[in-house]
């Protein structure tokens, strides 16, 4: 059984289509990444399987629950955080756990376990006293979802969690998440963050509502940029982007920094050198380049490759 | 249910006593208000600052200028020289009220003419003049009733006897004390305003913290989040009417004439209603600015215009009388008087409660439905 079946999910507010015949399924167990720009449609999506907006049409269940006919049972179910740490900033660590133990109405010695394994794995046994707005985001970040996994739910959705949290509690938080996909519970994590997309058994790419792309980072990078790319230094990289786009062994390009990410194209692929051909084409043209040399692609660069041009600088 | 209910009013209750200073304003405000209003809000009119002008200067003229001045109403503060001085006396507000007795007013009531006696009244304030009016009218008939029966008693020798002897007693109210009657109507106010933004703001903050997302996302359902938030805020609005009519008592001698039980009753279904106006502002508002300040525009105005509290609602026009219908205060302000004034029994007042009853399930209805159909909350 899959926890979430999404079968043509569509939202639309007045003329704004804010979801656009998504359908997905997602495994028990999975780490499933959403990704997507600001405004693409992650939240929204979301919020719909959480049973807090009606979609305009379209079926899902989660966790064999209709999400349409059987809120109330969807929402027993599952956990939810959000990318503003939804606790009570006048109330104290423990506190805010039992608050959420009573609204999900855990029995008092259920609670009692429970809250001991938040304080542990948020690392806040000793601060249980303190008022939660006095945490740092990272505590905050770890007691949310302490918070939203304190009933156990069978699935997890994470709107944004890791959002103003520094590095290395990011990858705190994500150690936690992969060990609440190891004990079985799926996770269901929104992000625009590329790089936390690796961590993922399987992602979705949302443009505009619309489903792009869909699979294992690894298999996004080998169907999205299939004849390599390369990492090209130059000193003019805005010419050399504008002479590239058009380019017959270039299938699209980007910039980051002082420097460019060109996927080659079919015909490089028959090409001996595509990289020298590049930089004699570039040079040619009276640009000098620093650089040139082929790389694995990142999540990124997939992104960029998949998304529609015009929308990219947002 | 019910532990879900409790789970998020102990919350709250958390919440709400975690923030001492607001803490303090809630229970502070009303308190300090209804000694304020108690005092200023008062239509009672004695000591009216009387002046006179006696031309006449007789026996008769001084003898109806002190009946003037040994009643509880007026006290002469000036004594007047010349007409002139008049004007520039009740310009600066020295005296309230000239009185103006002529040449010949004893030698005309002698003859048995009509003597005339000129009242100078400041009339800006019609209200106090009209009052100072009907003082001045009985205080000068009474004055000629006795002359008349001098006058005839000493002709005949016989003792004249009235035809009607008038003596008004107020029930309820003995000593027509106009703090008293206003109260109920400044419970009524403080109770409104304290409930209504309280509880609205409360939501409509956590609307804004985004902690509200949290809970519904839970199995909590609007009902028992609206009753979880109203049941902490109706504990606390019972504390300040509690305090406010303690402090009636201290301050105004206002006592419970009827039953603490029905008070209580009364009571907690106006906060009933009043709260539920309160959850129902929070579906319609974004921000924590806009709850308070249709909060304060529904509960203020309706309740000081509408309700019977200032104005009474007899005297309105159908059209505005109808308006008042769905002002909780209304029904409350007759509770109260009932039962603190009047120490009448239930079933003078049942239908109050009834309709203060009605208008929180309608409001409760409606707050359930915005939050579930347009995802308001």
């Amino acid at each position: 059984m899959n926890s979430i079946e999404v079968i043509n999910l569509t939202k639309r507010f007045g003329k704004f289509t804010a979801v656009d015949n998504v359908s997905f399924n997602v495994g028990k167990g999975e780490v499933f990444g959403f990704l997507g720009a600001n405004g693409s449609g992650k939240s929204t999506t979301i919020r719909m399987l959480c049973g807090i907006i009606v979609p305009t049409s379209g079926e899902a269940s989660v966790n064999g629950f209709n999400i349409l006919h059987e809120p109330e049972k969807v929402k027993a179910n599952i956990g939810y955080m959000s990318q503003k740490f939804s606790l009570y900033g006048d109330l104290s660590v423990e506190e805010n756990i039992n608050f959420f133990g009573g609204i999900y109405g855990l029995s008092q010695s259920r609670l009692t376990d429970r809250k001991n394994w938040v304080l542990q794995m948020s690392g806040l046994t000793e601060r249980r006293k303190t008022l939660s707005a006095q945490l740092s985001v990272g505590f905050k970040q770890r007691l949310a979802l302490g918070c939203a996994v304190l009933h156990e739910p069978a699935i997890v959705f994470l709107d944004e969690p890791t959002g103003g949290v520094d590095p290395i509690s990011r990858r705190n938080f994500w150690k936690l998440i992969n060990e609440l996909s190891a004990s079985g519970t799926t996770v269901f994590v929104t992000t625009h963050n590329l790089d936390e997309a690796e961590f993922c058994n399987r992602i979705i790419l949302l443009d505009y509502g619309k489903i792009v792309a869909t699979g294992s980072p690894k298999e996004l990078k080998s169907e999205f940029i299939k004849n390599g790319m390369l990492f090209l230094e130059s000193d003019d990289v805005y010419t050399a982007y504008e002479l590239l786009e058009k380019h017959r062994l270039v299938h699209n390009a980007s910039i980051f920094g002082n420097a460019l990410h060109v996927s080659l194209s079919d015909a490089a692929s028959l090409e001996d050198n595509a990289a020298e051909a590049i930089r004699a084409f570039l040079e040619s043209n009276g640009i000098k380049v620093a650089g040139i040399r082929s790389i694995v692609p990142s999540l990124e660069d997939v992104f960029l490759e998949t998304i529609e041009k015009p929308a990219s600088d947002d | 249910m019910i532990s879900r209910i409790l789970s998020i009013s102990k919350k709250e209750m958390r919440e709400i006593i975690r923030d001492k200073r607001s803490l303090m304003i809630i229970f502070a405000l009303p308190v300090f208000l209804l000694i304020m209003f108690g005092y200023a809000v008062t239509l009672d009119i004695d000591e009216i600052k009387l002046g006179v002008l006696d031309d006449d200067n007789s026996l008769l003229s001084r003898d109806f200028i002190s009946t003037l001045n040994s009643s509880e109403y007026f006290t002469i503060t000036q004594v007047i020289e010349r007409e002139s001085d008049i004007n520039s006396l009740l310009d600066r507000g020295n005296i309230q009220c000239a009185v103006v007795i002529p040449i010949g007013f004893e030698k005309q009531v002698e003859r048995k003419q009509k003597a005339p006696v000129q009242f100078l009244i400041d009339g800006m304030d019609a209200s106090t003049a009209s009052i100072i009016q009907s003082y001045v009218i009985a205080a000068s008939q009474s004055f000629s009733q006795n002359v008349t029966k001098d006058f005839v008693s000493s002709r005949t020798g016989m003792k004249m006897i009235e035809p009607i002897n008038i003596e008004p007693q107020f029930w309820y109210n003995k000593s027509l004390d106009t703090t008293q009657f206003f109260i109920p109507g400044l419970l009524a106010l403080m109770l409104i305003v304290i409930s209504v933004i309280l509880v609205s703001i409360s939501i409509v903050r956590e609307k804004e913290l985004g902690t509200i997302e949290q809970i519904r996302v839970s199995p909590v359902s609007s009902f028992e989040l609206i009753a979880g938030k109203i049941v902490p805020y109706l504990i606390v609005s019972l504390i300040i009417a509690a305090l406010m009519i303690f402090m009636g008592y201290l301050f105004f001698g206002v006592v419970v004439k009827g039953s603490y039980i029905h008070l209580f009753l009364g009571t907690a279904c106006y906060l009933l209603a009043t709260l539920s106006m309160g959850i129902f502002i929070s579906t319609i508002s974004d921000s924590q600015q806009v709850a308070f300040q249709i909060s304060q525009v529904v509960s203020q105005l309706p309740t000081l215009i509408l309700s019977g509290f200032i104005f009474p609602i007899e005297s309105m026009p159908v059209s505005i009388q109808i308006l008042s219908y769905i002002t909780p205060a209304r029904y409350y302000i007759v509770i109260l008087r009932d039962i603190l004034i009047k120490g009448t029994p239930f079933e003078t007042f049942s239908m109050q409660l009834i309709y203060l009853l009605i208008f929180a399930t309608a409001f409760i209805l409606i707050s359930i439905i915005r939050i579930k159909r347009s995802e308001a909350i």
